[in-house]
């Protein structure tokens, strides 16, 4: 087992990493806004490639919302679907592309049910992918606010929650 | 039909499936198989078979990835001798600027009915080398219409000047994992403007059932008009090659063996009786609204089936309802100049 999959296992450690991370960088920006953020992001997009690839075998698209999908990377689905799982899961949870892997969803589902905190961000209509962003480093287009960017059309309805409060499915197997 | 009961003006695209779904009539849709040829002819013999027997047919987008007469043509040719369409567009093979154009194109040519669908990747084809484009999933992807269709714009806010009247349909598999996921799922095709959905073939009955309990108990029903997935298999080894080959096809055990028992000259017949059956099972599931028929390479069953379902005659293009049959004390006020 790789350290990868090893930390994948544990979304809520993850998510808790994540989160504080969060909160440095935000508390950065001052900081990194007076550095110049295009400085900045020469210097940490090799570090944040390598880290984020050996952890979620991330493909750099630019606007991660790895926490909104259980701590499991979209584009490492085949179909890059950033809204899943597609119907044609296997009937042993395998992929229907790469049958020697597991569904990049089943896996984000279960993972997403062992995460209190942005657990219930499954449930978010994820918008298109900005193709322009690939590459770029996501902490930076976080601080920037051009991950957010959606397409004109799409403003205001991008981050909408479906259910009321009924999350009934989550959390279940941490009340036991 | 579970919507909110409106006044025929406000009618979504005012489809023929749409009018049949908001008069509470159990819907029949069915699956053309798209020719490999450039014939017309071969379209309309196909849709003349079927249209006596279904209430719209599905034009499928280059199913299973593999190349056929594409749906926006076969639906050209459907709206030009009157039929009724679904259109089926799949993100596998065009990106968001081709996908927005041919929904207009489609929209033009007299389609009031749209599937919007991820797609089975290129793998599943024959031409497994091509490039797979997937620049949207269908949720994108019913969006994206939708947006069109009630802003009057592209995804790039431009202005559109005459809006494409769509009724929006998308697909659901419940007979795949994740299983409790799946009804959510299908809340946030709803929510990114699903208005019918078409079910990936049913047979596990018992999976169903759950499924759609727990849409109903979540009130997704209210919101969707779910019409099931049906088709007759050919024989056990049809059904074998299907559940294996297919991606997200679920065939139980007890029908494959039960196609296995039977004597190789009524195999067929019998894959035929599970489909009838089926049909008269889901028909008394509560919140489904109608069935998808999908028998491919064996057109001439259709017919048979929808007919021994206890499905005929189809009904003529109602008329709006009087009141909502979902919910019968919410009487709809014609206008007095009715």
């Amino acid at each position: 087992m790789s350290l990868g999959s090893w930390l994948r296992d544990r979304p809520h450690f993850l998510e808790i990493v994540y989160k504080a991370a969060e909160n440095f960088v935000t508390r950065l920006d001052p900081l990194i806004s007076w550095i110049g953020y295009d400085r900045v992001e020469r210097l940490i997009t090799p570090p944040e490639e390598i880290a984020k690839e050996i952890v979620f075998d991330c493909r750099m698209c630019g606007q991660c919302i790895l926490h909104s999908t259980g701590m499991t990377c979209p584009m490492t689905c085949p179909k890059h679907i950033r809204n899943g799982p597609c119907g044609g899961v296997r009937g042993n949870g395998h992929c229907e592309v790469k049958p020697e892997m597991r569904c990049v969803w089943v896996e984000a589902y279960e993972r997403s049910l062992h995460m209190p905190i942005y657990g219930t961000e499954m449930t978010q209509l994820q918008p298109p992918v900005n193709k322009s962003l690939r590459g770029r480093a996501a902490w930076i287009t976080m601080l920037t606010g051009e991950d957010k960017e959606v397409p004109a059309g799409w403003e205001g309805i991008s981050e909408l929650t479906i259910l009321d409060a009924d999350h009934t499915c989550w959390f279940s197997s941490q009340e036991e | 039909m579970p919507q909110e009961i409106v006044p025929e003006e406000q009618y979504i695209a005012g489809s023929r499936l749409e009018r049949i779904l908001r008069a509470g009539r159990f819907a029949v849709t069915a699956e053309l198989n798209p020719p490999d040829s450039a014939d017309p002819q071969e379209v309309y013999d196909a849709a003349l078979v079927l249209s006596r027997v279904c209430d719209a047919i599905n034009a499928t987008d280059a199913s299973g990835a593999n190349c056929h007469m594409s749906s926006v043509a076969i639906c050209a040719l459907l709206t030009r001798a009157g039929y009724e369409p679904v259109m089926q567009v799949s993100c596998r093979d065009r990106n968001r600027i081709a996908v927005q154009g041919d929904v207009l194109g489609g929209a033009a040519m007299g389609v009031k009915n749209l599937l919007c669908l991820t797609g089975d990747d290129v793998s599943a084809g024959d031409q497994p080398e091509s490039k797979r484009v997937f620049d949207l999933d269908s949720i994108h992807l019913l969006r994206t219409v939708k947006i069109m269709r009630d802003q009057g714009q592209y995804l790039s806010g431009r202005k559109i000047n005459h809006p494409p009247r769509l009724f929006l349909g998308a697909a659901i598999n419940p007979f795949v994992q994740p299983y409790e996921w799946r009804p959510l799922r299908l809340a946030k095709k709803i929510e990114a403007g699903a208005n019918f959905i078409q079910t990936q073939y049913c047979f596990d009955l018992s999976r169903f059932r759950t499924f759609m309990k727990r849409v109903r108990d979540l009130g997704i029903d209210q919101k969707v008009c779910i019409l099931v997935g049906v088709g007759p298999l050919r024989s056990d080894r049809a059904a074998e090659f299907m559940r294996t080959k297919i991606p997200g096809v679920v065939i139980p055990d007890e029908i494959v063996d039960r196609l296995r028992k039977a004597p190789k000259e009524k195999k067929q017949e019998v894959g035929k009786q599970i489909c009838v059956e089926v049909i008269q099972q889901v028909r008394e599931i509560k919140g489904v609204a109608g069935i998808h028929v999908m028998a491919y390479r064996q057109e001439e069953l259709v017919a048979e089936i929808i007919e021994e379902a206890g499905l005929l005659p189809r009904p003529r293009q109602p008329k709006a309802p009087d009141e909502d049959p979902f919910r019968p004390d919410r009487k709809w006020k014609r206008k007095s100049s009715d």
